[in-house]
């Protein structure tokens, strides 16, 4: 635990964004999860993502489960709302929340133990609802606040710190996510800033389901030789994909890059995912290929990082349901009541 | 011939799947629209098809629309059925069934009068089509009963081509059906018989509607946006009411965008979860769901009510516990309602008694959701919900406006001196509250289950936890002055008699018959939890309060022990559980039985 409290005075260096606000601006409470925990390196990576795409730091909805991982939504974006709601129960509020005000940010933070165990099912159908959402999941593989119990994404022989083994099979939520209808699927490595941040900004300009599973280890509980989700071995074993750099539509773009080792991922909203292929060709768009891709790594004992799927033609809930584009809770006596002559009308056919 | 004009029962006895639910709509809606009161009670099996299905009819020209035990006339169409069929028939009644096969010997009675019609038979050569032969058995049986009830005619025709409207070609064969069957009775069977209907008056301006209906258009009057529910009988017509109306009054005028959203969702939990996630968000949101669906929101409605967020719930109450009777009714999730989660919870309930009243308490669970940021539960049931009721007109002033409760926007927020999510500003318990987005430097701030201070900070501290809890408790208080009034009429009688929803239904009819009796209660309908002064005050100028539950455990009696001050042996327990709604018998029966018991006067007797 942090206990040195940061000063809110601003220091003259820093850099402005277009909205004339620092990267303090976008930062949360000061956390209380273990000194070097995985998970304040995401929260500090969606503070950068946030700030460097310039976005409204009040115009986000943070909701997340139960769980250390759930915990975050209070470290980052603190002009922002946040909802810390039910266990396994964020993938519901979330929807609620995003059908009520469809031009807010929303950014979902769960755990291993919050989306793959007692939220599975919510987990599953948030995905093919494709809830316009940035969904987090802090994948360390156990369960901290309890101390130490294994989780459902902890890989079978994977041992716990008292060298106890795992008997069971693992969950892959990326292999979950490709398969169910998520337009945007990401993995990335809490300690990869170079290469999470570039997707978080990706995600957040999706339009629709953007999932990103973030191995996050566990510095009390999972961070020892026998774990496949310790810092050490995560990086021994991680396969990237790519170098990802993102573009923001607003920003000038320079090409300065060769062609043969890039390419460019244009978002729907004309912004530019740029990615340098450093591991092999892989195509983003096949949706099918990254399944298999994603499968074969593991068995391999490699975690796949990087993007690894997105629809360019991406739809969410909302274009689903055919809403209307002002928010459902901006909507007055005059939209939503039918009002007495209708009524009578309806009177009419009961009668 | 002594004919009963306007009051009897009948009840047709079907196969379930055999399209027997239209017809006997119709046999309901023509009475209604003669002017005729009548209920409608669908008493169906949880399954689709094969198994045995009734639906009973009560006509009363004095609106007594409560169950009554005994039938007059029955529409045997079920031969598995004939011998608990014709066993509930009055002595004096008929027995209506298709002789295509001659009825055994055994099921003779003496007592009754038997009509038979070959129906199957009549039909043979009529259509070549067998699904069509089996359809029209229905229409043909409800051609005869126009005969021998003396129902008018037209009222049947003109129905019949309404509902077909657009589906040209099913109106004459459906005519044709009708007619068969009413010249056969008039020519074979002897024309009307000893019940019979005649255009009336009474129902005035009145509309025949389910409860699932009106609550729904009460919902959408009253402002939802967002539905999410999962199928769960009684409760599934309400969502999917909702969401036909909205489509058909909500759109979007220009564009033909959809002004709310529904969310079929993947269990309840996740149904309250959106709802809940959207109350949060500042969107009027609801779900429908019945026993079993509350059980599962246990948690979420635990949250709502510590995270101080508005939500309505429906709860469309079948026979429990467990899976119980899902096609039969019952008020027995009081209990499960009221305390509903771990912790010290309470939770604000609404007990609608008619359409009408489901329709206003719709669109006012919405109101006080919002004005008391907590959940607000609708107890209806399946003999509300799922059956056509009479009812009076819904009703809606367009100067209504909506109560969208203590949410500061930007402009308040600028104005405010202070903002702090659980601070009690106005000492009635309840907080402001402020949207996510609405301001880029105030207001904003982190709701959790966990305890907080009245900044909306994560605290453990035994204060500050203690100081919420007992402002939660002044919140409840308020809530009693807020939730709708109990409907009393004292005329300053010994005794007295409680009741609350559906149990209303036979409640004049049950006072008349004691009455009869020697036996003259006050009365008094409750109508949402918690309970008003009124209430414990009308327990207080009592004797003995009689206390009517459609439960085994008395759970409305044991909510007035725990919530008042009110003696445990005043309230004496009237109940009834087995599925079907409380009849006036049975609420006569159980308060004369404790009237012998404990020796009470009756008037007949004070006055000799």
């Amino acid at each position: 635990m942090t206990f040195v409290v940061k000063p809110r005075i601003r220091h003259p260096q820093l850099p402005v964004n277009d909205l004339g606000l620092t990267r303090r601006d976008y930062e949360g409470a000061v956390s209380t999860l273990c000194a070097g925990c995985g998970h304040d390196s995401v929260s500090a990576a969606i503070v950068a993502a946030c700030a460097e795409l310039s976005l409204p730091p009040h115009r986000f909805a943070k909701i997340s489960g139960i769980g250390c991982s759930s915990k975050t939504p209070s470290y980052f974006l603190n002009k922002s709302h946040g909802f810390n709601s039910v266990h396994g129960r964020m993938p519901s509020v979330a929807t609620g929340a995003n059908l009520a005000n469809r031009s807010l940010y929303c950014v979902g933070v769960s755990g291993d133990g919050d989306s793959a165990s007692i939220g599975l099912g919510q987990f599953a159908h948030i995905v093919r609802r494709r809830i316009n959402m940035v969904y987090i999941v802090d994948n360390n593989g156990t369960y901290g606040l309890t101390k130490g119990q294994f989780s459902a994404t902890n890989d079978r022989g994977s041992t716990s710190k008292k060298g106890v083994p795992n008997l069971y099979e693992p969950i892959d939520l990326v292999s979950m996510a490709l398969q169910i209808g998520a337009g945007f699927v990401a993995r990335s490595f809490s300690g990869d800033k170079k290469q999470l941040v570039p997707l978080i900004k990706a995600a957040l300009a999706h339009p629709g389901m953007a999932f990103l599973d973030v191995i996050s280890p566990c510095v009390a509980f999972n961070n020892h030789n026998g774990s496949t989700k310790s810092f050490d071995y995560v990086r021994g074993h991680s396969e990237r994909l790519m170098e990802a750099d993102f573009v923001p539509a607003q920003a000038e773009i320079t090409a300065d890059y060769d062609p043969g080792t890039t390419e460019d991922v244009r978002m729907p909203d004309g912004s530019i995912l740029r990615l340098s292929k450093v591991a092999r060709d892989f195509d983003v768009h096949d949706r099918i290929g990254a399944l298999e891709y994603v499968q074969r790594s593991q068995e391999r004992g490699e975690v796949a990082t990087g993007l690894l799927y997105v629809d360019p033609d991406a739809a969410d809930c909302h274009d689903i349901l055919g809403t209307v584009k002002t928010p459902l809770n901006a909507l007055t006596e005059a939209d939503l009541c039918p009002g007495e002559a209708a009524l009578e009308r309806l009177n009419e056919s009961f009668r | 011939m002594n004919v009963t004009y306007n009051d009897f029962v009948i009840r047709f006895a079907n196969v379930n799947g055999s399209g027997s639910a239209s017809a006997n709509g119709m046999f309901a809606k023509a009475l209604f629209r003669m002017g005729v009161p009548v209920a409608a009670r669908n008493i169906f099996p949880s399954n689709i098809q094969g198994l045995p299905t009734w639906f009973e009819v009560r006509v009363s020209e004095r609106g007594h629309l409560g169950r009554r035990e005994g039938v007059d006339i029955m529409v045997a169409m079920n031969a598995e059925t004939y011998a608990e069929d014709i066993a509930d028939i009055k002595p004096g009644g008929y027995l209506f069934y298709d002789n295509s096969k001659p009825l055994a010997a055994h099921f003779r009675r003496s007592d009754i009068n038997e009509i038979g019609m070959p129906i199957a038979t009549l039909l043979l050569p009529e259509f070549n089509d067998l699904k069509q032969r089996g359809l029209f058995k229905n229409i043909v049986y409800l051609g005869a009963l126009s005969a021998l009830l003396n129902i008018e005619f037209e009222v049947i025709t003109g129905m019949v081509a309404k509902q077909y409207r657009g589906k040209d070609d099913l109106i004459a064969p459906n005519i044709h059906a009708l007619e068969l069957g009413r010249r056969y009775a008039l020519d074979y069977l002897g024309g009307p018989i000893e019940y019979q209907v005649r255009r009336s008056s009474a129902n005035g301006d009145k509309i025949l509607i389910d409860g699932n209906t009106a609550a729904a258009l009460g919902a959408l009057y009253g402002g939802a946006t967002v539905c999410a529910w999962y199928p769960i009988t009684p409760s599934t017509s309400m969502a999917e009411s909702f969401e036909r109306h909205a489509n058909a009054l909500r759109k979007d005028k220009a564009t033909g965008a959809n002004k709310f959203a529904v969310i079929q969702a993947e269990d309840e939990l996740a149904a309250i979860g959106i709802v809940i996630g959207a109350g949060w968000n500042g969107a009027r949101a609801f779900t429908a769901t019945s026993g079993p669906g509350i059980s599962l929101m246990s948690e979420f409605l635990g949250l709502a009510y510590f995270a101080e967020i508005p939500a309505v719930v429906f709860d469309i109450q079948r026979a429990g516990p467990s899976t119980g009777m899902p096609t039969r009714t019952q008020q027995s999730d009081l209990t499960a309602a009221a305390y509903a989660s771990h912790g010290d919870t309470r939770h604000v309930l609404l007990f609608p008694s008619s359409p009408k009243e489901c329709f206003d308490f719709a669109a006012e669970a919405l109101d006080l959701a919002d004005r008391l940021q907590t959940p607000i539960i609708v107890m209806s049931d399946l003999e509300l919900g799922m059956n056509d009721n009479v009812s009076e007109p819904l009703a809606w002033s367009d100067e209504r406006r909506y109560d969208r409760g203590k949410v500061l926007d930007a402009a308040a927020l600028d104005a405010a001196e202070e903002f702090g999510r659980y601070l009690d500003v106005d000492g009635d318990g309840i907080g402001q509250r402020t949207l996510p987005g609405a301001h880029p430097e105030k207001g904003a701030f982190f709701t959790r289950g966990t305890s907080r201070d009245e900044h909306a900070r994560y605290t453990e501290s035994p204060e500050a936890y203690q100081r919420n809890m007992e402002r939660l408790e002044r919140k409840w208080a308020t809530a009693a002055t807020l939730t709708p009034k109990a409907k009393i009429a004292d005329a300053g009688r010994r005794n007295g008699i409680l009741y609350y929803g559906t149990s209303a239904m036979p409640m004049t009819e049950a006072l008349e018959l004691l009455q009869g009796e020697g036996i003259a209660l006050d009365r008094i309908r409750v109508r949402g939890f918690p309970f008003g002064d009124e209430v414990f005050d009308f327990i207080d100028r009592h004797e003995r309060v009689f206390v009517v539950d459609q439960n085994r455990d008395g759970q409305m009696r044991s909510l007035l022990i725990n919530e008042g001050v009110a003696d445990p042996a005043k309230l004496v327990s009237v109940r009834y559980y087995a599925g079907l709604s409380i009849s006036a018998d049975t609420i006569r029966d159980q308060v004369l039985e404790h009237c012998k018991a404990e020796r009470l006067p009756r008037l007949k007797e004070v006055g000799s």
